[in-house]
C-alpha cells in the first residue's frame, strides 16, 4: 500500500445471539425450518401485535459488554429505527440508538507491535430482518421472515485500526470473548456474525479523518481482508488523481472481488429514530449486574495461566486448547475423569485437529463427550486395545460418540496379548516367510519389524507388537 | 414563518413516508403543514430547558419475558393476507438488479 | 321484556334469570340495526351468523349452570381497529380493506370470556385520525339524536351504535378523546382508563403512547361493568400494569360528601359554546349541593396541550403506519413494477387524506435536523403538562370539564379547516397526554337538541373517585337526562327535518364496506 497514505478502519460487527426464542416474541430461533414456519403476528409486523422483551438477550449484550470493559448504561431503552424494506416487516427496526446497552469498552489484540486496545464505542441490542430470496424465473423477491426478530447486538468499534490485520485479530479477539460467553457460535459463513467496515485513508501524520465509505456483505474474513485492500486502493487512487471520496454504502462482490455503491433516491438514510413506546425502559440494578459479573466465564488469557501451573502440558498445547472455550472445557473435564492431561492434549492436539481440519468442522463443532474420551485413553493406557486400535476407535468416537469400552468390546477389538494366543499365528508368519527369517538371523534387524507387521496384519491389527516382538525374538 | 416547507422538503416527506401526492395533493400538504407547524411552534413561547423530555408517562421497567419458545409453526396464519404469495414466501416486486 | 330500554347490566340480570335469553336478546339487537342502520351506519361489519352462534353457545352455557360471565349474552359492539378472530379489521380505509386477523384483541378475549357476544365491527374515522368519523373510508356514520350532524369520533360507530340501541355496549379507542367527544355528542358513557389498563394487544396502533381501550355504555354502572372485565395485566403488551383496584363496581356509591372538585378557568374561556358552558358549571353546581367542595382554580399550560399532542400522534403514527406496505396484507397496488412504487402507490391510494397528512407530519417532525425542535421539544412539554396535573390532583380529586367546545357539528362542516378541528381536542388531550382516566358522561341537551357532554379527570389510577362522582351525578339526573334509554333518542331522530330519503349514503360505503349483510 501507498506509504503516504494510513487506512482508518472501524468497525460494526453484527451477532446473532444464541437464544432459543426471538428478541421479542415466543417464536423459535432454530434454523432449517420452512419459510415463514417461525413466525407469529409480532415478528410479521401483524397490526395490533406488541413487543415484549426477552430477558436472556440482555442478559447476554450485558455479560458481552463486561468482557469488553464497557460501562454498562443503567437506564436504557429502545428506539425505532424507520425505513422501507421487505425484510423488515414493521418498516421500523427496534434498535437502541439514545441509549444503548453498553459504551466506552475496548478490546486488545495482538499486532506486529504488540498488544493494542481497540476501542468499543458502544454495544447496542436489536432486531435481525428476514430474508430476501431472489426467484429469476419470475423477475420477483420472495420474503422469509423466519430470521426477522432474531435477537443481534451490534458491536461499533472506534476506528481504531489501522490494517486488514488488525481488523481480523479484532473479529478473532471478539469471536473468542463471545464464544466463551457462550452469547453466539459467531459464524461468520452462516451469517451469525457479520462484519460491516467503514473505511477512510489520510496522508500518514494528518490529524483529520478523511471521508469514510461503509462496506457491506462480507462473509468471510478473506471477502474482509480483500474488501479492506480493495477499497483502500479505490479510495487513493481517488484522491491521487484529484477526485473526492464520496461517503456512501457499498457492497462487496466477493466472486468479483470488487464493490459498487448502494446509491438510491429513496434510500434517504434518515431514519427518524426515537423511543419506541411499546416497549419500556430497562433499568440495570446492581444485584442484576453482580449476576451477570459473577457468571462471566475464566477467560482465555487467566485460563492460560492456570493450566501452566496446574498442568504439565506444553506452552503451544495450551495456546491451542484454550483458543476455543468448548475445546478448554473438554480437556479439563476428560482430566477430571482420571485422563492424564499430557494425554488428553495429545488426542486433542492430534487427532481432533486433524479431524476438524479434514472435515473443515470449528473445535466448537466437536461433540463427543469427555467421559467417553477418557474411557478411550484408560483403554489405550492400560492397553487393553493398542495404538492403532485406539485411532480407529477415536474416529469412529469423534463421528458418533460411541462408549469406547462397550465398542470395543462388541467388535472384539481388544489387544491380545497373551502368547499361546499369538504363537500360532506367529508360527504361521514365520513359516510363511523363510526370506526374513533367514535375514534377521544374518544379522538384518529390520527383517524383524517386517515380521511383526505381517503378524499384525494377520491378527487384524489386535495384537500387541511388543508381546509379538517378544515371542518372534524366542522363536528365532 | 410562511413559506418554510418548500416543495423539495415536501418531496424528501414523501420519500420517507413512501407517500406519492399529485399535484394538488402536493400543495394542499405543503399548505397544511405550514400550518400545523405555525400552530406547533406555540410551544417554543414554553422555556424547557433542563426539562427531561417525557416517552413514558409512568416509570414502568424492566418487562421481560422468558427464553422459552411458546409459538408453533406460524407459516400459515401469517400468510392468510398476502397480496401474493409462493413457496410459502410473500411476492414483492424484485429487491436489487 | 322492552329491550332497547335495558341497561347491559339490567339486561345480564334478566339473561341469568332467565327472563329472557341471550339469543333473544341479540335477535332484539339485529332487528334493531335492520330498521336503524341503513341510516345510521354504525357499523362496517355485521356478522348475523356468527353473533347468534355466539350468543347460542353463551345461552347454553347459561342452562347448563355453568359460570358464563358477569356480561353472559349482552350484546357488544367492537371499533374496527380492535381485532375480533374470524371477522375483518378495516380500521375504516382502504389499505385494510381484506384483512382478516388471525387472533383477537386482549381486551375483546376478556369481554367475551365474561359472556358478552360481539354484534359486529363499528366506524370509525380512518385509523382512528379525526374527531367526526368522517374520515372513514365506508362513509359517515350518522347521529341518532340528529342524522344531520356527525356523532363525533374518532369512535364515532361505536358512540352511535349505544346511542341508537343497536348494541347495548361497545368498545372504543381513546388517543386524543376518540371515546369521550363521541360518548359526548351521543348522550352515552365513555371511559378512557388510565394508560396501561387496559391491554393494548390486538389494538391497531394510532399512537402508542397515548392510545387506550374504553367503554361505551348507557350508564355509568355499565361503563364499571365493562371496565372491570377488561382492565387487567396483559404479558402480551409490556406497557399494561398489574392493578388490584379493578373492582370498579365497587366505587359505584352516590355519596360526593367532602369530595374536592376542582373547575379549571382556562377551560371556559374563548371558544367555549355558551350553552354547553352553563350545562357543565350547572353540573358543578349539582355536586357541590351534594357536599362536594367544589372551586375554580387555574391549570397551567391548557393552550400547549394540543400542539405538543398532535406533534406525538403524528410522529408515531408515521412510524406505526409503516407496516401497511402491500407486502404481507391488505390492499397493494397493482401494475407497480419496482419497489418503491409498488410501496407509493399501494399508501398512497390506500390511505384516505386526514391519513396522509398526519403521516407527512409526523414523519417531518421525526426527520434529520427537525426532532429536536419539534418532537423532543413535545416530549418536554408533555412533561411539564403531566407536572401541572400533578400539582392540580394534589389538591382535587378530580377536575371537572366540557369533553368538546360544542355539541356534534354537522356533517360536512369540520374537514374543511382541520386546524379548527385539532382545537377541538382542548378538554381531552391532556388526559392522554399525561396518562389520566377520564370520563364523559351527558349533562344536559342543547337547543338544537343535542347531547352535552361532561368530563371528570381524575389523577391516574383513581377510576373508583371518578366512576363514584359519574355515578352519584347519574343518579341525581336519571330522570332528566336521556342517558341509558335509546328508545328516546332514536325517537328524537326521527323528529328532526331530515327525512330518510333525502338522505344520501355515501356511496363507498355501499361500494367498499367490507362484510355488511352479506355475512
Amino acid at each position: 500500500m501507498d506509504r503516504e497514505y494510513e487506512t482508518v478502519i472501524g468497525l460494526e460487527v453484527h451477532v446473532e445471539l444464541a437464544t432459543r426464542t426471538k428478541i421479542f416474541c415466543g417464536c423459535s430461533t432454530a434454523f432449517g425450518a420452512a419459510p415463514n414456519a417461525h413466525t407469529c403476528p409480532v415478528c410479521t409486523g401483524m397490526p395490533g401485535a406488541l413487543p415484549v422483551l426477552n430477558r436472556k438477550v440482555l442478559e447476554h449484550a450485558v455479560a458481552v459488554g463486561l468482557a469488553t470493559h464497557c460501562e454498562i448504561t443503567r437506564y436504557c431503552k429502545f428506539d425505532r429505527k424507520n425505513y422501507f424494506y421487505p425484510d423488515n416487516p414493521q418498516n421500523y427496526q427496534i434498535s437502541q440508538l439514545y441509549l444503548p446497552i453498553c459504551r466506552n469498552g475496548y478490546v486488545e489484540i495482538g499486532t506486529s507491535q504488540g498488544t493494542k486496545k481497540v476501542g468499543i464505542h458502544e454495544i447496542h441490542m436489536e432486531e435481525d430482518a428476514g430474508k430476501l430470496l431472489h426467484d429469476d424465473w419470475e423477475d420477483v423477491s420472495l420474503v422469509d421472515y423466519n430470521r426477522s426478530g432474531v435477537p443481534l447486538i451490534e458491536i461499533v468499534s472506534e476506528p481504531d485500526m489501522r490494517s486488514a490485520q488488525e481488523v481480523i485479530a479484532y473479529l478473532e479477539k471478539l469471536r473468542l470473548i463471545i464464544r466463551y460467553l457462550g452469547a453466539s457460535d459467531c459464524k461468520l459463513q452462516e451469517g451469525s456474525m457479520r462484519a460491516d467496515v467503514n473505511l477512510s485513508v489520510r496522508k500518514v501524520g494528518a490529524k483529520e479523518y478523511g471521508i469514510r465509505t461503509e462496506m457491506k456483505n462480507l462473509g468471510s474474513f478473506r471477502a474482509i481482508s480483500r474488501a479492506i485492500e480493495g477499497e483502500c486502493k479505490r479510495q487513493i487512487d481517488l484522491l491521487e488523481s484529484g477526485e473526492r471520496v464520496i461517503q456512501e454504502t457499498r457492497r462487496w462482490d466477493e466472486t468479483k472481488e470488487t464493490s459498487y455503491a448502494m446509491r438510491s433516491k429513496e434510500d434517504a438514510r434518515d431514519y427518524r429514530y426515537f423511543p419506541d413506546p411499546d416497549l419500556v425502559p430497562v433499568r440495570i440494578s446492581d444485584a442484576f449486574l453482580e449476576e451477570i459479573a459473577g457468571r462471566q466465564p475464566e477467560f482465555r488469557t487467566e485460563k492460560m495461566q492456570r493450566y501452566k501451573t496446574e498442568f504439565d502440558i506444553p506452552d503451544y498445547d495450551i495456546e491451542i486448547i484454550t483458543s476455543s472455550r468448548h475445546m478448554a472445557d473438554l480437556f479439563e473435564e476428560t482430566v477430571a475423569c482420571g485422563a492424564a492431561p499430557k494425554k488428553v492434549s495429545n488426542w486433542l492436539m492430534v487427532e481432533t485437529l486433524r479431524l476438524l481440519k479434514e472435515k473443515g468442522l470449528d473445535p466448537e463443532d466437536i461433540r463427543f463427550s469427555p467421559a467417553h474420551l477418557a474411557s478411550l485413553i484408560a483403554l489405550a493406557e492400560s492397553r487393553v486395545i493398542n495404538s492403532t486400535v485406539a485411532k480407529e476407535v477415536f474416529e469412529v468416537l469423534f463421528e458418533e460418540d460411541v462408549d469406547p469400552e462397550s465398542y470395543v468390546e462388541e467388535k472384539g477389538l481388544k489387544m491380545v496379548s497373551n502368547e499361546s494366543a499369538l504363537l500360532e499365528t506367529v508360527k504361521e508368519v514365520l513359516a510363511a516367510n523363510p526370506k526374513s527369517v533367514e535375514d534377521y538371523r544374518g544379522g538384518k534387524e529390520k527383517a524383524m519389524g517386517f515380521l511383526v507387521g505381517q503378524t499384525m496384519k494377520a491378527m487384524k491389527g489386535k495384537a500387541d507388537p511388543g508381546a509379538v516382538g517378544k515371542l518372534l525374538k524366542e522363536l528365532l | 414563518m410562511a413559506n418554510r416547507i418548500s416543495d423539495d422538503i415536501i418531496e424528501y416527506v414523501g420519500i420517507l413516508a413512501k407517500l406519492e401526492l399529485s399535484g394538488q395533493e402536493r400543495e394542499q400538504a405543503r399548505r397544511d403543514m405550514e400550518e400545523m407547524l405555525c400552530y406547533i411552534d406555540k410551544l417554543n413561547e414554553l422555556d424547557t430547558s433542563g426539562v427531561e423530555p417525557m416517552s413514558h408517562v409512568f416509570q414502568v421497567q424492566n418487562v421481560f419475558r422468558e427464553d422459552v419458545v411458546t409459538n408453533g409453526d406460524g407459516g400459515q396464519e401469517t400468510l392468510c393476507n398476502a397480496p401474493e404469495q409462493k413457496d410459502g414466501m410473500f411476492v414483492v416486486p424484485k429487491t436489487f438488479v | 321484556m322492552e329491550m332497547g330500554f335495558a341497561t347491559a347490566v339490567e339486561l345480564a340480570t334478566a339473561i341469568q334469570q332467565g327472563k329472557t335469553t341471550a339469543v333473544e336478546a341479540m335477535e332484539a339487537v339485529l332487528a334493531r340495526i335492520g330498521e336503524t342502520e341503513e341510516l345510521y351506519n354504525c357499523y362496517v361489519t355485521v356478522d348475523r351468523e356468527r353473533a347468534l352462534q355466539k350468543a347460542e353457545a353463551v345461552q347454553k352455557r347459561i342452562q347448563a349452570g355453568e359460570p358464563a360471565g358477569p356480561l353472559a349474552g349482552v350484546p357488544v359492539a367492537i371499533k374496527d381497529n380492535l381485532h375480533v378472530a374470524g371477522l375483518p379489521t378495516t380500521c375504516s380505509s382502504r389499505i385494510l380493506a381484506s384483512y382478516r386477523p388471525t387472533f383477537s384483541a386482549e381486551a375483546v378475549r376478556r369481554l367475551e370470556q365474561a359472556g358478552a357476544v360481539v354484534v359486529g365491527k363499528t366506524n370509525m374515522d380512518e385509523f382512528a385520525m379525526g374527531s367526526t368519523t368522517e374520515t372513514s373510508a365506508w362513509g359517515v356514520t350518522r347521529n341518532p339524536w340528529n342524522p344531520g350532524h356527525v356523532p363525533g369520533g374518532s369512535s364515532g360507530g361505536s358512540a352511535a351504535a349505544v346511542a341508537a340501541g343497536e348494541c347495548f355496549l361497545a368498545l372504543g379507542s381513546d388517543t386524543g378523546g376518540s371515546v369521550r367527544q363521541p360518548a359526548s355528542h351521543c348522550g352515552v358513557v365513555g371511559m378512557k382508563p388510565t394508560y396501561g389498563t387496559v391491554s393494548r394487544y390486538g389494538l391497531v396502533a394510532y399512537g402508542s403512547s397515548l392510545d387506550q381501550v374504553g367503554p361505551l355504555a348507557r350508564t355509568v354502572e355499565d361503563c364499571a361493568a365493562v371496565l372491570e372485565v377488561i382492565a387487567a395485566r396483559d404479558e402480551k403488551d409490556s406497557t399494561s400494569l398489574a392493578r388490584e383496584d379493578t373492582d370498579f363496581t365497587k366505587a359505584l356509591v352516590q355519596d360526593v360528601q367532602g369530595m374536592r372538585i376542582g373547575i379549571p378557568r382556562d377551560y371556559f374561556g374563548q371558544g367555549l359554546d355558551e350553552e354547553v358552558k352553563e350545562a357543565v358549571l350547572e353540573a358543578a353546581a349539582l355536586l357541590g349541593q351534594q357536599g362536594a367542595l367544589v372551586e375554580e382554580f387555574d391549570l397551567d399550560l391548557v393552550d400547549y396541550a394540543v400542539p405538543a399532542y398532535y406533534t406525538i400522534a403524528a410522529a408515531e403514527a408515521s412510524s406505526n403506519l409503516e407496516r401497511f406496505d402491500g407486502v404481507k396484507y391488505g390492499y397493494r397496488a397493482a401494475e407497480a413494477e419496482e419497489l418503491h412504487q409498488m410501496y407509493k402507490r399501494t399508501r398512497s391510494r390506500g390511505f384516505g387524506p386526514e391519513v396522509k397528512r398526519r403521516i407527512m407530519l409526523g414523519s417531518f417532525v421525526l426527520s434529520a435536523g427537525y426532532y429536536d425542535a419539534y418532537y423532543l421539544k413535545a416530549l418536554k412539554v408533555k412533561a411539564m403538562i403531566k407536572a401541572a396535573f400533578d400539582q392540580a390532583f394534589a389538591r382535587y380529586d378530580c377536575i371537572v370539564s366540557p369533553v368538546a367546545p360544542t355539541t356534534a357539528p354537522g356533517l360536512g362542516e369540520s374537514l374543511q379547516d382541520p386546524l379548527r378541528m385539532y382545537l377541538g381536542d382542548i378538554y381531552t388531550v391532556s388526559a392522554n397526554l399525561a396518562g389520566l382516566p377520564a370520563i364523559s358522561l351527558p349533562c344536559g341537551v342543547d337547543q338544537k337538541g343535542l347531547p352535552i357532554g361532561l368530563q371528570l379527570m381524575g389523577d391516574c389510577f383513581q377510576e373508583k373517585k371518578l366512576l363514584r362522582v359519574a355515578y352519584t351525578y347519574g343518579q341525581l339526573t336519571q330522570d332528566k337526562m336521556p342517558a341509558g334509554i335509546p328508545g328516546q333518542f332514536v325517537q328524537g331522530a326521527k323528529t328532526v327535518s331530515c327525512p330518510k330519503d333525502q338522505i344520501e349514503k355515501a356511496a363507498v360505503a355501499e361500494a367498499h364496506a367490507p362484510g355488511k349483510g352479506g355475512m
